[in-house]
């Protein structure tokens, strides 16, 4: 199932690229589908974030470790720090934490 | 400086072969990290360098691998992927201006097409001159695109090599990517709805649908507020 998976949503993204080269501009410069297009990661990588905090195999639960990560991914953004370095002060600070307690 | 020269100056090709190895590099880290986080998902090395071999879009690569991680079998996987890879298409415009017919015949296009993500992108309509937007298109592209595998391998066989994943923080990663890749899009104020909107629905229904669900019913919030008619402070940004 994994591997159906890779390969399907792999060969789907490159087609979505491909397409975006082939076909014509003005059914991609509709004001509208470019509205929606630029929403969409914003959407989706946002739920992504909530189900990675708060959800525990189908159940609504928090684990404080993984949450005081987030808030330091936080402060590194608002610290203007690189993508690499929010990525690791959130894993490092969850690790830290889980030794701790 | 020469800007009437039709060709780019060797100088112009070495700032931009410059500044295109610095955003490979850190696409080569960035690309340990994905590595990281999609063995730590339960997927093998040989999946994990598939996707960034084939799928190489770092967005849609890290949503795979945390909607299987997160227990959302494959199906669900799927159209998350190609949702958030959409953005890609919508690249294709300028970078079909800046290749030109000419520059995308035949199979040029199947390769230029596979280059077009968010930072081949930037990099190449960062540049005035179009011989210099198309240089530095391939430049990065190329560049990003060995980097961003090697970076991959690496990750996935450090990673495979942790036995409890949990302790290194390294479930603590995903989220961060996903946070750290929606951080720059919530300059304007609709985004930040929209994303308010999308983690809620996502929340909500963690315990009424199946995994992998929640994340693709944020979709429709993305299409609602694009249809909705523009607010006017929402034009200068």
């Amino acid at each position: 199932m994994i591997w159906l998976a890779v390969v399907t949503a792999s060969l789907g993204c490159y087609l979505l690229k491909l397409a975006g080269v082939s076909v014509p501009a003005a059914w991609l410069e509709h004001h509208a589908v470019r509205r929606v297009a630029l929403f969409l990661p914003v959407a989706m990588l946002a739920a992504l974030v909530a189900t990675g905090l708060f959800d525990a195999g189908g159940r609504l639960a928090v684990d404080y470790r993984l949450l005081a990560g987030m808030a330091a991914a936080v402060v590194a953004l608002l610290l203007r720090q690189s993508f690499l370095v929010v990525i690791l002060v959130a894993a490092a600070t969850t690790a830290l934490l889980r030794a701790l307690t | 400086m020469l800007t009437t020269v039709v060709a780019v100056s060797s100088d112009n090709r070495t700032k931009i072969r410059r500044d295109a190895l610095a955003m490979a590099a850190y696409a080569g880290a960035f690309g340990a990290s994905f590595g990281a986080v999609s063995i730590a998902s339960g997927l093998d090395i040989a999946q994990t360098m598939v996707l960034s071999l084939v799928m190489f879009s770092g967005a849609s690569q890290f949503a795979l691998v945390g909607v299987i991680g997160g227990g959302g079998g494959g199906l669900a996987a799927i159209p998350t992927a190609l949702l958030l890879g959409a953005r890609n298409a919508f690249y294709g415009v300028p970078i079909t201006r800046i290749l030109g017919r000419a520059g995308l015949r035949g199979p040029r296009r199947l390769v230029a097409a596979h280059l077009v993500i968010d930072e081949t992108t930037a990099m190449a309509i960062a540049r005035d001159e179009p011989d210099e937007q198309r240089y530095a298109f391939w430049a990065t592209g190329t560049m990003l695109f060995s980097l961003w595998n090697i970076g991959s391998l690496v990750g996935a066989l450090a990673s495979s090599r942790v036995g409890d994943v949990g302790a290194l923080g390294l479930d603590a990663m995903a989220p961060a990517a996903f946070l750290a890749l929606l951080w720059p899009r919530l300059r304007v104020a609709t985004a930040r709805w929209v994303a308010a909107g999308g983690a809620l629905v996502a929340t909500l229904l963690v315990p009424l649908v199946p995994a992998g669900l929640p994340v693709l019913a944020a979709a429709p919030i993305a299409v609602v507020a694009g249809l909705l008619p523009r607010r006017r402070h929402e034009e200068s940004s």
